[in-house]
């Protein structure tokens, strides 16, 4: 059997590609920014939060990291409405990436607070500034420093990871390819260029944030 | 809609959860082969090897792992070979697991003093003799937490294997929702059962991993 592939029969989809890109990015955007602040609580929590509080936390973690995200993603899309709880795919979608980033970001935020020397803590104390300001102002620049790269690999982790959304009918770049090939056949094309899109995003959104990263951390880091 | 006991359910899904297991055993031992293949290409003089794994490395870490599913089974059938969902499950996980266990591994050959190569390649060890007998015994002990860690991983991936219509675990609880319409009940379990296979591979890699680090090996 002959099977000529046609690139060509995809070049007129362009926009809907840059359409598909802009909701993965933007979807993994605002889990990213969510799950960083809620994992700089839960990380604190984890520390030196009361015994049931810490217990919580890493009940959340574990069970967050030991089970697949498209099976917490039904969960949450289908699961969640039978309790009365109404969500779009794209509520659902946001949602369930946030909660799967944000266990994966509390345990490297928490390796990042301990890796800050005891001394800074001490000196902040020692200057009479309040705990509260001492964590955000001393300890907090320099754990995220140290741990910025693992940060941003989980980051592109996930966003790879959130292709899985288009099951739930989330207009994302993979929903794209699903669209695309539903109308002209072009299966292998359609999700070659979809693969080959991703690898960019991913490739750039790494470059990107370690640039960020040389300047907003500059001599902090480790 | 269909009355189905708990009993029942939990019966089905862990009938199901044997094709994860099996995908999982498949997966590890397919990628595993790949990835010292890789291994053995990046390190071979002359080094034209080490372009390619980079590559292939590359691609594999750099694109969603559904989407490498779907080329292999909608591209294959167009070059004229019939893919089944199994087939395509497991082509698509061996070819994933190596290229992250061959990262993995790499990291660990190259925690290997260069020394060591300089000195069996004193002692006339051929390129094979030296990987067999001195390189990987050695990065074999470093190598082994971060590889259960990654064993976790892929079993969490063979839920995807579910899209392309192979049914595993995720998949029965997609037929049990959609036969009983009590999805917050049939994807708890299902959440469960992975977590029963996943956390004892976790916890067991922590401890390999605390084993390792007061002898400073790094």
């Amino acid at each position: 059997m002959g099977y000529s592939f046609d690139f060509g029969a995809i070049a007129g989809y362009a926009g809907l590609f840059l359409q598909g890109a802009g909701i993965t990015l933007g979807l993994i955007a605002i889990a990213a920014i969510l799950s960083l602040f809620i994992s700089i609580g839960g990380a604190a929590t984890a520390l030196w939060g009361a015994k049931w509080a810490r217990g919580l936390v890493m009940a959340y973690v574990e069970a967050i990291r030991n089970t697949p995200f498209i099976v917490q993603m039904f969960f949450i899309f289908f699961g969640l409405p039978s309790l009365g709880l109404k969500l779009t795919a794209m509520t659902a979608a946001v949602i369930a990436v946030t909660v799967n980033l944000t266990a994966y970001c509390i345990e490297i935020m928490r390796a990042g607070i301990e890796s800050v020397s005891p001394g800074q803590r001490e000196a902040g104390l020692a200057l009479g500034l309040h705990p509260i300001w001492v964590f955000v102002s001393v300890i907090l620049p320099q754990a995220i420093a140290n741990v910025y790269p693992a940060l941003v690999s989980q980051i592109i982790l996930t966003m790879l990871e959130s292709a899985v959304v288009s099951q739930i009918a989330v207009m994302d770049l993979t929903h794209v390819a699903d669209l695309i090939q539903s109308r002209n056949y072009r299966t292998f094309e359609a999700y070659f260029v979809v693969a080959v899109i991703y690898l960019v995003m991913a490739i750039c959104l790494r470059r990107v944030m370690a640039r960020a990263g040389q300047r907003l951390f500059a001599g902090r880091a480790r | 809609m269909i009355e189905l006991s708990l009993a029942d359910i939990l019966s089905f899904l862990l009938l199901a959860a044997r094709w994860t297991v099996l995908l999982s055993v498949i997966a590890f031992v397919g990628g595993g082969i790949g990835a010292l293949l890789l291994l053995l290409l990046r390190y071979a003089r002359p080094r034209f090897g080490s372009g390619f794994m980079r590559v292939y490395v590359e691609f594999f870490q750099g694109t969603p792992f559904l989407l490498q599913l779907f080329l292999i089974f909608f591209g294959l059938p167009k070059l004229g070979m019939d893919v089944s969902p199994l087939m395509a499950a497991t082509i698509g996980l061996t070819l994933y697991a190596s290229a992250f266990l061959a990262e993995i591994w790499r990291g660990c050959v190259d925690a290997i003093p260069r020394g060591q190569w300089d000195a069996s390649a004193s002692l006339g060890m051929n390129f094979i003799q030296q990987m067999r007998d001195v390189i990987l015994p050695q990065s074999l002990k470093i190598a082994i937490p971060p590889t259960v860690g990654f064993l976790v991983q892929l079993v969490k991936n063979t839920a995807v294997t579910s899209i392309v219509g192979f049914h595993e675990l995720t998949k029965a609880g997609n037929v049990i929702n959609n036969a009983t319409f009590q999805p917050f009940i049939t994807y708890s379990l299902v959440a469960l059962i992975y977590f029963a296979m996943c956390f004892p591979l976790t916890f067991w890699s922590r401890r390999l991993e605390r084993r390792l680090t007061p002898t400073g090996h790094r």
